[in-house]
C-alpha cells in the first residue's frame, strides 16, 4: 500500500541520515518503551450467535521506544512501534507504527516529518476536537489509543500565538474488533475494504492549521481540518449474499474551538467543533470543570470532582454515530499522592435522553521502580436498543494490567 | 525671659516626649530594626544570587518511610533567570520508568500566581494545571510544591530575630512568614551563614504553629566564582517520620538557553 511505501521510504531516509551523522559526530542513543500483559473480564454472556465467549480474555503488549539525537538534542529521530498478541480478537492482534519520525528544534519553531501523533484538546470525557491521528480502536473504546499518522508539521511560535501547520499525506482507516470477538456488534465489519468520498481514497492529502495563545490564565486555540473524516461511517453492504457493515470516510471540514481558564482550584474547559461533510453543518461542544480539594481531611490526598455536559448536534443518518449527543458526564479523581502513586479516577456519563448510562473506572499504582498494575472497567448500563452503544451493550468488562517498563 | 519660658516650656515637653521615648520606643525601634534586618539579609541573599543567567542539574530523590524503607527518583531541572520576574524552570522525570518523559513545567511569577503545565508523554498531552496546591507534597515526596519553587523574595515578609554559631560558621536567623494564604506553613525559621548568605537550615512550622519539618543543607560548592548550591538537601518531617533526601549532580551554569525553550509549546518535546 502506499502509505506503506512512503513509510518505507521514509525510514531508508531516516536511517541515513542518522547513519551519516553517526559518523560525522557523537550522537546519542536511547532505548526505553514498555511490554504489559493483561486480562480482561466479560462478566455477561455475549449477545450473538458466533460471538467468542472470552469471559477472560489474556493479551500482551510490547512498545519500544528508540531515541537517536544529535546537534545537542536539537535533532532527533524517534522511532517507536507497537505489538499487541491478543489471545481471542484475531483483529486486536495488531501491529503498528506509532512513531517513525525526524524532529527539529529551531529557536521559536520546530518540524516534524514521518509518523507522528499528536493531541488536541481540554476536556476529561471526549475529544471533540483533536483529529489529527485516527483512533486505534481495537485497544480500548476510550479513544484515547492512537495509529501513527504520516505528516509534515511545523510549528511557529510568534508573540501573537503559537502556530501548528500540518501536511497529513495518507490516511489510517479506523481499526476495528474482529467479527466474532467481543466489543462488536452482530454484523461483519469489511475492515479490509473500505470506502471513500475522494477519489484519492487513502492517499488524499489532508491539511490541518491551529492557532493558540495564552491569554493570562485564559488559555485559547481555533483549529481547523480539512481533508478524510476520522470517523467511519458503517453503510450495510452485500457480499457474497451476507450483509456486511462497510466503513465508508467522508471528506469533511472541521473548525474547532479550545478554552481553558485556570483558577485558584478549578479548571473551566469547553471544547466546540463545527463540520460539513456529513449531512447538513452541525455542531459539537463539551464543556465543564474540574474542582480540586487538596489534602482533603487532613491528609496528603488530593480529590477532583468533574463535571462536562456533552452536545452533539449530528444527523445520525448521514454522520457516524456518537455515544454523546445529549450526555452528563461527572466523576471525581483520587491522587493519594503516595510513594506509589496511587490514582483512581470513576466517572459516568449519562445520556438523558434515552437513560443510557456508561460508568467508567481507571486506577493505577505503581509496584517497583519497573513495574504498574493498572485497573480499568467499562460498564454499560440500561442501554435501549436505539442508542449506537446496543451492540456492544452485553460487553461491559473488567480489565487488569501489569506493565512492565525499561 | 521670654525666650527662657519659652524654651523651660518646650524642655519640659521634651523631658516628657523623652520619658515616653524611654518608657516605649526602644521596643518599637527594635521591632523596625527586626523587620528591616530580616529583609536586608534575605535582599542580600537574594541579590548574590542575581544574574546565574541559567543552569542545569540532576537530582536524585530518595524516599524514605519511618521504617527506613526507601525509593528513590530522578529528574533533570533547567532554570532560567527573568529579569524582572521569578525563574523558569523545567523539570523532567527519567526514573521511576511509568513517569519517565513526564515534563513539568513552571513560570514563577513574585506576585501573581505561578504558571504550570505537564506533559504526559503517553498522551502527547500538554496539560496547564493550578499552581493553588501548594502545600501539596511533590512526587510523594516530603517536599511540598512550594518547596522546590523559585524562592522569590517578595514570597514572604521577615523578621530577624538573632544570631548564633555552631562549630562551623556564624548564623543569622530569620524568621520569614508566606504571604500566600495558601501557603502549608504558618512560619519558617531560616539560617543565613554571615561570610556567604547561604540557607543552612529552615525549621517549617504547620498552620498550626507546630514544628513539621526541617530541611538542612550541605555540601555547598561555589559556581562560576559567584553563585553558591548545595550539594544535598534532607527534609525530616518530625510528624510523620518520613524524610527525603535530594542529591543535586553535574550542576552546568551558563549553557544556553533561551525563553523559547520554556515554552508549553516546546514541552512536548522536552527531554
Amino acid at each position: 500500500m502506499n502509505i506503506r511505501k512512503a513509510c518505507a521510504a521514509l525510514s531508508l531516509c531516516l536511517t541515513g541520515l542518522v547513519y551519516g551523522n553517526a559518523r560525522a559526530e557523537e550522537g546519542k542513543w536511547e532505548l526505553a518503551g514498555q511490554a504489559s500483559v493483561e486480562a480482561r473480564y466479560f462478566p455477561d454472556a455475549p449477545a450473538f450467535p458466533g460471538q467468542k465467549t472470552m469471559t477472560v480474555s489474556p493479551s500482551a503488549t510490547l512498545g519500544p521506544e528508540l531515541v537517536y539525537e544529535w546537534e545537542g538534542g536539537n535533532d532527533r529521530f524517534n522511532f517507536s512501534p507497537f505489538a499487541r498478541l491478543d489471545a481471542n480478537d484475531k483483529q486486536r492482534t495488531h501491529s503498528d507504527l506509532r512513531e517513525l519520525n525526524w524532529l527539529h528544534l529551531g529557536s521559536g519553531w520546530d518540524f516534524t516529518a514521518g509518523l507522528g501523533k499528536v493531541f488536541w484538546g481540554v476536556t476529561e470525557s471526549v475529544h471533540l476536537v483533536d483529529i489529527i491521528n485516527q483512533t486505534d480502536a481495537v485497544e480500548d473504546i476510550s479513544g484515547e489509543d492512537k495509529l501513527g499518522q504520516p505528516m509534515l508539521n511545523l510549528n511557529l511560535e510568534q508573540t501573537w500565538g503559537t502556530v501548528n501547520l500540518f501536511l497529513l499525506p495518507g490516511f489510517r482507516p479506523r481499526t476495528f474488533t474482529a467479527d466474532n470477538a467481543r466489543l462488536h456488534g452482530s454484523l461483519p465489519i469489511d475492515t479490509g475494504n473500505p470506502g471513500y468520498q475522494s477519489s484519492q481514497g487513502s492517499r488524499h492529502i489532508d491539511w490541518a492549521t491551529r492557532w493558540s495563545k495564552s491569554f493570562d490564565n485564559l488559555d485559547v486555540a481555533i483549529s481547523h481540518f480539512q481533508g478524510t473524516s476520522r470517523e467511519a461511517q458503517l453503510v450495510f453492504t452485500s457480499r457474497g449474499g451476507q450483509t456486511v457493515l462497510t466503513p465508508f470516510y467522508n471528506q469533511i471540514e472541521q473548525t474547532g474551538l479550545e478554552l481553558q481558564l485556570t483558577t485558584d482550584n478549578t479548571l473551566w474547559k469547553a471544547e466546540a467543533m463545527t463540520r460539513t461533510g456529513q449531512g447538513k453543518r452541525f455542531f459539537s461542544t463539551v464543556a465543564g470543570f474540574e474542582h480540586t480539594l487538596y489534602g482533603v481531611g487532613g491528609s496528603i490526598a488530593d480529590v477532583g470532582l468533574l463535571a462536562e455536559y456533552l452536545y452533539d448536534g449530528r444527523d445520525p443518518r448521514f454522520a457516524p454515530p456518537t455515544l454523546a449527543d445529549h450526555d452528563i458526564f461527572a466523576g471525581f479523581r483520587i491522587a493519594m499522592n503516595d510513594t506509589q502513586d496511587t490514582t483512581m479516577l470513576l466517572g459516568g456519563t449519562w445520556d438523558h435522553k434515552t437513560n443510557a448510562k456508561l460508568i467508567n473506572l481507571e486506577a493505577d499504582r505503581r509496584l517497583t521502580d519497573y513495574l504498574k498494575l493498572e485497573m480499568k472497567g467499562h460498564f454499560f448500563v440500561d442501554i435501549p436498543n436505539a442508542d449506537p452503544i446496543s451492540a456492544i451493550r452485553n460487553d461491559s468488562f473488567l480489565e487488569l494490567k501489569l506493565n512492565r517498563f525499561f | 525671659m521670654k525666650a527662657i519660658g519659652f524654651n523651660t516650656r518646650h524642655a519640659w515637653l521634651a523631658t516628657f516626649l523623652g520619658l515616653v521615648m524611654m518608657a516605649g520606643a526602644p521596643a518599637w525601634a527594635n521591632a523596625a530594626t527586626a523587620e528591616q534586618r530580616g529583609l536586608e539579609i534575605a535582599t542580600e541573599a537574594d541579590q548574590r544570587d542575581i544574574g546565574f543567567v541559567d543552569y542545569r542539574v540532576k537530582l536524585e530523590m530518595t524516599l524514605r518511610n519511618k521504617h527506613m524503607q526507601h525509593t528513590s527518583r530522578s529528574m533533570r531541572n533547567t532554570t532560567r533567570e527573568q529579569a524582572n520576574d521569578g525563574d523558569k524552570t523545567l523539570i523532567v522525570f527519567d526514573n521511576p520508568r511509568d513517569v519517565k518523559g513526564t515534563a513539568f513545567l513552571s513560570h514563577t511569577h513574585k506576585l501573581s500566581a505561578d504558571d504550570q503545565w505537564l506533559y504526559l508523554p503517553a498522551l502527547k498531552r500538554v496539560k496547564r494545571i493550578s499552581s493553588s496546591n501548594k502545600s501539596g507534597p511533590f512526587m510523594g515526596s516530603e517536599f511540598a510544591y512550594e518547596d522546590i519553587a523559585s524562592q522569590e523574595l517578595e514570597k514572604y515578609t521577615y523578621l530577624y530575630t538573632g544570631d548564633t554559631k555552631d562549630d562551623k560558621r556564624d548564623y543569622f536567623i530569620v524568621e520569614r512568614t508566606p504571604t500566600d494564604p495558601k501557603s502549608g506553613y504558618s512560619r519558617q525559621i531560616v539560617w543565613f551563614d554571615k561570610s556567604e548568605y547561604r540557607v543552612w537550615k529552615i525549621d517549617f512550622y504547620d498552620r498550626k504553629n507546630e514544628l513539621l519539618k526541617t530541611l538542612t543543607y550541605q555540601g555547598y560548592k561555589q559556581y562560576l566564582k559567584k553563585y553558591w548550591r548545595a550539594k544535598q538537601m534532607d527534609m525530616i518531617n518530625h510528624q510523620t517520620g518520613k524524610s527525603t533526601t535530594l542529591t543535586f549532580t553535574g550542576y552546568k551554569f551558563a549553557i544556553g538557553t533561551s525563553d523559547m525553550d520554556f515554552t508549553p509549546n516546546r514541552l512536548k518535546n522536552a527531554r
